[in-house]
């Protein structure tokens, strides 16, 4: 009699999503395509150039435009105490520049006309004289003793530095090199790439003088983030704010930041008594909003010769931009990059990491990166790779012999971080087989007699997901918390709310899988809200793969409070004690007599019609979840490459991936999340970087030089699952969004070089254009550091 | 992101437009396809006066071969009528390899062969493939038609020898002496991308006999690279590896790449030599219908 | 005659012209006076409220905007309004008739071809040029008609199974 889950789309159920009848009908409610009646139009007009004093803004005009509403500059805001506004890094970001720019593109002034045409023009109209000062464009130029300062507001900044951060055991490190057969070195360079989600950052700000509330429309995936911060710095009362965050057309972590021209425009409301609509271009957005990566690292694995990992040194340098304004958990300068190896058991490990700033956009932590995870477990499997061959060990093999163990959990790494779950060699073992592993040295071998350049790749990791538990994890103070409240109505139908924001994630159809799942009420019959801060509970919002972590969590914890007080109800219809209640999925019965019983629905109209004594009516209630832990799924991909020795171009042959990411609630979202993130991940390794010239232009600012792979390069992905639940989760599952983009780029750049290793060639750092293949291919010599730019080209 | 401000005028003569671009001085633009001026207009890089859209023009949106073998493509003829065009792929193996390669399969549904030959982008696929067939343009000004030869078309990037008042309305590639072959090659990192280089490959054969060869490159240089003359010495040869590595290597050393962010002169010269080849290879292992 | 051009076209000042063009968008004539420097992308949003259609560059690269102008597909961004005068327009809002959803939004439901869904009206749209052409495309012919619209969600695979979904259906209700 119970019910079948997957047809009531429980878990399991590959059910077809809610948020698709919009989308495919044209209907998506985009921030762009809200109108509200008199609505003005912000255009920000962006600095030329990366480094200068500021002379003299003329803006006299743009003014006597018609259609102009509204110039503003950087001294019109600090008269206004919002020139600078604090960052998420605890440092502070212009708003609009007052003394100096700092980097190209940064914004300088913000017409506000009638349409967004006119305010093009009026831009086109402001004089800006602008004294031109040396750029610095890395971090090796920023930490010279003769450098520029780029940061001279900040009165105890000295130098370019951000930060000096060090995690792991020194001394003990150092012996375990000491007593070592082998060090492996390798040098690396994690380029500068972006998230660029196709839709751009925007935001209409509506401040209604007669009631003094301000309804603010944004491209947010943490809508409250927003709005504690508008309330900290327009000092705006919070019970005062609405921040909506409608449709996001993808963030990736693009649209965490609070971004200079959400400020920006809710001022102009302020002051023109109308809302403003702000939406960015491409190349604003390319050029000023937050970056992912742009870190070097020299690492070093102490090594045995049977090849145990005795230990692991890691150096990094990041380039923060002009201000610090990383997104990530406030302990942690360097985000989680001490998460690497953590599915290696390795006895010690130690980690200096130094940040600087540079004449660039700020930012760092982005783009599907579970805050850094992405280059640490880059960085983790290129130091495998190099240190296998260093060997002269098989690839799978090193792995094998240094994976933690299924019966060593919980673990703790040499960072210090406790995973507590996984079956690494088996999804080692199931990737090995879909790719016909053992048989690829002779292929490879017979492949180059005959001129041909095969390589395979392999990349495994498991990476801390679902931030996080409130000892370590906060932002700005605020605990990474997430929340749910569930509130059903009299017929069973039910509606959620949470403090999570899908941009893509099937958050409407997926939620509803949790709840059907823990009451037995259909899916269908669930509603999903997420993004309004007038009814959303409290949530830090959904990046780094932390919403099925933690605010599903949330979810399954308020449903089942629910379900508390429908059995009490259910006693209360059924005539008996709770003792003696069952519960099945949908029904509470009586254990002595299974034919009695009442459905959740039954429940449910009960809590309005025909309560219990001394209980309150109603059947509904919140959860705010505290995760104990992270989670940690388990990724293990192997990528298979043919290298055109003659232009250095690269064929994916075949790529497989196989995931562990606990209890699946939809394995059709989960797959699309893969697949998705693997193609970024082949983006980064082939194409998708940002550089810049020595005057600190940037190269790659719109999308005829930021290239992303489209349709016909991206190669086809062959997915393979393995399920080991997660031990403290309430529904078993573990976050998966982000594990492609972490774990992929290793997989393509350890398959080429593979390929072209029998020339010497230990590195060709991304991307990895056919041009610098065929270098590496033709020279022996590794490919380091970013594609060369010619300035003036 | 928007363009400034313009008039605009849709003509539905060839007289009329002419007549337009007279009174214009200078600063009016023609529109056909759009993909390549329009997006100028919204960067600005483009601000004319006055917008000429030749579109409601009837009678330019053809391509055919006439009786005597010579291909006209008019003025309106769009992209992807060419690479849809079952006749193109049989008797222009050249244009047909370089057709589904030029842009993206959107932009061509718009953009025009003749309008992309005219904007004369140092990396556009159609100048390389005009010199290399030998074509050339009819242009239409006040006081009539003429010809333009295709090498003496293009005069710098972005910069063609039409009159301020002259419209190109027609291209024309003579017809092959014996049976048309070659084929196109573009190293572009996606679809859509600027090329790193490209080489258009034309050859008129008899049996196995070559009586006239043309190869030009893009994306090497500062214009479109003529060399005709390195391809020449294929005429009156058989296709044989030594001739092939010959003209390979004096193709690649005509070429003007410079280094940028998609690669070193040398590798770029590599790669023309690399496709020179390839595409001569596959012309010589193909046996004469 | 509509009076939403007040709305999209800036007030003319110094006697800048404006045009007046019919356009005929899914089915319906829509007339209105325009700037000729308006972009048609612009008129489908902000002049017809079809907000379906999306912006996602400055260089004519995304193919978001990508609508179908006399059945060819077209960048929206790419083409002034004035150019659709006596033109017909099909946006992703004419793709379902009152009762039915056209088989590419079904094959794109079914197969999961959308995740944000900002590329997906053109992704469509783009699709359904090609199916117009080649109702029986290999994977291949997919992924190549598919090449001037970007997509970050998705990885393109689960788009080109939706394609072939809605193509094997449009071949069987035309037996």
């Amino acid at each position: 009699m119970s019910l079948d889950e997957v047809k009531i789309g429980g878990l399991g159920a590959s059910r077809r999503r809610v948020e698709d009848n919009r989308f495919i009908r044209g209907k998506g409610n985009y921030v762009d395509d809200i109108v509200l009646p008199g609505m003005l139009h912000m255009e920000i007009l962006r600095s030329p150039v990366a480094h200068a004093r500021i002379k003299s803004i003329d803006t006299s005009a743009a003014w006597d435009m018609p259609g102009v509403r509204l110039v503003l500059t950087g001294e019109m805001m600090a008269a206004r105490n919002l020139a600078w506004m604090p960052t998420l890094s605890y440092d502070t970001a212009a708003v609009l520049a007052t003394d100096k720019v700092r980097f190209q593109g940064q914004e300088v002034c913000a017409v506000i006309a009638d349409d967004p045409y006119i305010a093009k023009d009026a831009c086109g109209k402001i004089v800006v004289d602008y004294e031109i000062l040396p750029a610095i464009v890395n971090p090796v130029q920023a930490a010279a003793p003769d450098a520029i300062a780029i940061r001279d507001d900040k009165a105890d900044q000295v130098g370019n530095k951000v930060f000096d951060w060090e995690i792991g055991d020194k001394a003990r490190t150092d012996k375990a090199f000491a007593d070592a057969d082998l060090v492996s070195k390798v040098e690396l360079h994690y380029p500068r790439t972006h998230p660029s989600p196709i839709e751009c950052c925007g935001a209409i700000a509506d401040f209604d003088r007669a009631t003094g509330k301000l309804t603010f429309y944004v491209t947010s995936q943490a809508p409250h983030i927003v709005r504690a911060a508008v309330a900290l710095v327009a000092e705006l009362p919070e019970q005062q704010i609405r921040v909506v965050s409608p449709d996001i057309g993808g963030g990736f972590g693009n649209k965490v930041p609070v971004y200079p021209g959400y400020v920006i425009s809710i001022l102009a409301s302020i002051l023109t008594e109308k809302p403003v609509k702000w939406i960015e271009d491409k190349t604003g957005n390319l050029i000023s909003t937050g970056f992912g990566r742009d870190v070097y690292l020299k690492g070093e694995m102490a090594l045995r010769k049977d090849g145990k990992i005795l230990g692991v040194r890691m150096n990094t340098i990041s380039d923060h931009g002009a201000f610090f304004a990383d997104a990530q958990p406030s302990k942690f300068k360097i985000g989680l990059m001490h998460s690497a190896f953590a599915c290696y058991d390795i006895p010690t490990a130690h980690m200096f990491a130094t940040g600087y700033y540079t004449n660039k956009a700020p930012g760092g932590v982005a783009y599907r990166c579970s805050f850094r995870v992405t280059e640490a477990m880059f960085f983790q499997e290129r130091m495998v790779h190099a240190a296998a061959d260093d060997l002269g060990m098989d690839q799978a093999e090193f792995r094998r012999v240094n994976f933690v163990k299924d019966d060593d959990f919980p673990h703790r790494t040499a960072f210090g971080f406790l995973t507590d779950s996984g079956q690494y060699e088996k999804c080692l073992n199931v990737g090995m087989e879909a790719i016909n592993y053992k048989n690829f040295a002779k292929e490879q071998e017979d492949a180059r007699k005959r001129g041909k350049l095969l390589g395979i790749g392999i990349s495994t990791m498991t990476e801390p997901l679902g931030a996080g538990n409130s000892r370590e994890y906060d932002i700005l103070g605020i605990k990474m918390f997430d929340s749910a409240e569930l509130r059903v109505h009299m017929t069973g139908k039910a509606l959620l709310r949470t403090g999570a924001k899908s941009q893509g994630q099937g958050h409407e159809t997926t939620w509803a899988q949790i709840v059907a799942h823990e009451l037995g009420i259909p899916a269908e019959d669930i509603v999903v809200e997420e993004g309004d801060t007038d009814t959303a509970p409290f949530g830090m919002g959904t990046y780094a793969s932390r919403s099925t972590p933690v605010a599903g969590a949330a979810i399954s914890m308020a449903a089942r409070k629910v379900r508390a007080k429908a059995r009490k109800i259910a006693a209360h219809l059924l005539e008996v004690s709770e003792e003696d209640i069952e519960w099945e999925l949908g029904r509470f019965y009586v254990r002595s007599n299974s034919e009695r019983g009442v459905t959740i629905q039954d429940c449910a109209m009960a809590a309005y019609s025909n309560m219990p004594d001394g209980m309150e009516p109603g059947l509904e209630n919140t959860a705010y979840y505290d995760p104990p832990n992270l989670t940690w799924p388990f990724a293990a991909y192997f990528c298979k490459v043919e290298v055109d020795a003659e232009t250095g171009v690269w064929d994916v042959l075949q790529f497989v991936a196989v995931d562990d990411c606990g209890v699946r609630i939809n394995p059709m979202i989960v797959e699309g999340q893969i697949m998705g993130g693997l193609t970024e991940a082949y983006a980064m390794a082939n194409m998708q970087y940002q550089t810049y010239d020595e005057e600190g232009n940037c190269i790659g600012s719109n999308y005829m030089d930021f290239l992303l792979p489209t349709a016909w390069e991206t190669p086809g992905f062959e997915l393979y699952e393995v399920v080991t639940p997660c031990p403290h989760h309430p529904i078993g599952a573990k976050g998966v969004g982000e594990c492609a983009t972490v774990a992929g780029p290793a997989a393509f750049v350890n398959a080429v070089v593979n390929a072209v290793s029998h020339t010497g060639v230990r590195n060709i750092d991304m991307p990895l254009m056919p041009n610098r293949v065929y270098e590496a291919l033709t020279t022996g010599k590794d490919v380091y550091g970013m594609p060369p730019v010619r300035s003036g080209n | 992101m928007y363009p400034s401000r313009f008039k605009y005028e849709s003509p539905t003569s060839v007289e009329a437009a002419i007549a337009l671009l007279d009174a214009g001085k200078g600063d009016a633009k023609i529109l056909a396809g759009g993909q390549s001026l329009v997006p100028m207009l919204k960067l600005r890089f483009a601000f004319p006066d006055q917008i000429v859209d030749i579109n409601n023009i009837a009678g330019l949106n053809y391509h055919r071969f006439d009786a005597d073998g010579s291909l006209h493509i008019g003025a309106l003829c769009r992209h992807e009528d060419l690479e849809f065009s079952a006749e193109i792929t049989k008797r222009q193996p050249t244009i047909a390899a370089a057709a589904p390669l030029v842009a993206d399969p959107i932009v061509r549904a718009r953009g025009t062969f003749v309008g992309s030959v005219c904007h004369a982008d140092p990396q556009g696929d159609w100048a390389a493939t005009m010199i290399a067939l030998g074509g050339h343009l009819v242009v239409q000004g006040p006081k009539g038609k003429r010809t333009i030869e295709m090498k003496d078309f293009v005069l710098g990037p972005y910069a063609n020898s039409l009159n301020y008042n002259e419209i190109a309305i027609e291209a024309v590639i003579p017809a092959p002496q014996g049976v048309a072959r070659g084929g196109y090659l573009k190293l572009e990192r996606r679809v859509g991308d600027f090329a790193t280089a490209s080489v258009a490959v034309s050859l008129d054969m008899s049996g196995d006999t070559v009586l006239r060869a043309g190869i030009a490159l893009a994306g090497v240089g500062g214009k479109t690279i003529d060399a005709n003359a390195e391809a020449s010495g294929l005429v009156g040869q058989k296709l044989t590896e030594a001739n092939i590595d010959k003209v390979a290597a004096a193709v690649a050393a005509k070429a003007e790449p410079r280094t940028d962010h998609r690669g070193s002169s040398d590798y770029k010269r590599q790669i023309i030599k690399t496709f020179v080849k390839r595409i001569l290879i596959a012309q010589a292992s193909q046996k004469a219908a | 005659m509509s009076s939403l051009y007040e709305e999209i076209a800036p007030t003319p000042s110094d006697g800048t012209p404006v045009r007046r063009i019919t356009v005929n968008v899914n089915g319906t004539d829509r007339t209105l006076d325009v700037e000729p420097r308006l972009l048609l992308a612009d008129l489908l949003r902000q002049g017809l409220d079809l907000t379906g259609t999306h912006k996602g560059c400055d260089t004519s690269n995304c193919g978001a905007c990508t609508v179908l102008v006399g059945g060819r597909p077209a960048k929206s961004c790419t083409m002034l309004a004035v150019q659709a005068d006596g033109k017909e327009v099909q946006t992703v809002e004419g793709l379902a008739t009152p009762s039915e959803l056209h088989p590419i939004q079904e094959g794109f439901k079914q197969e999961h071809g959308l995740q944000c869904g900002f590329c997906t009206p053109g992704m469509m749209m783009a699709a359904k040029a090609l199916l117009e052409r080649n109702p029986d495309p290999t994977e291949d012919e997919i992924r190549w008609a598919l090449s001037g619209n970007l997509c970050r969600c998705t990885g393109y695979q689960n788009i080109v199974k939706s394609v072939i979904w809605a193509a094997k259906k449009m071949r069987a209700e035309s037996n």
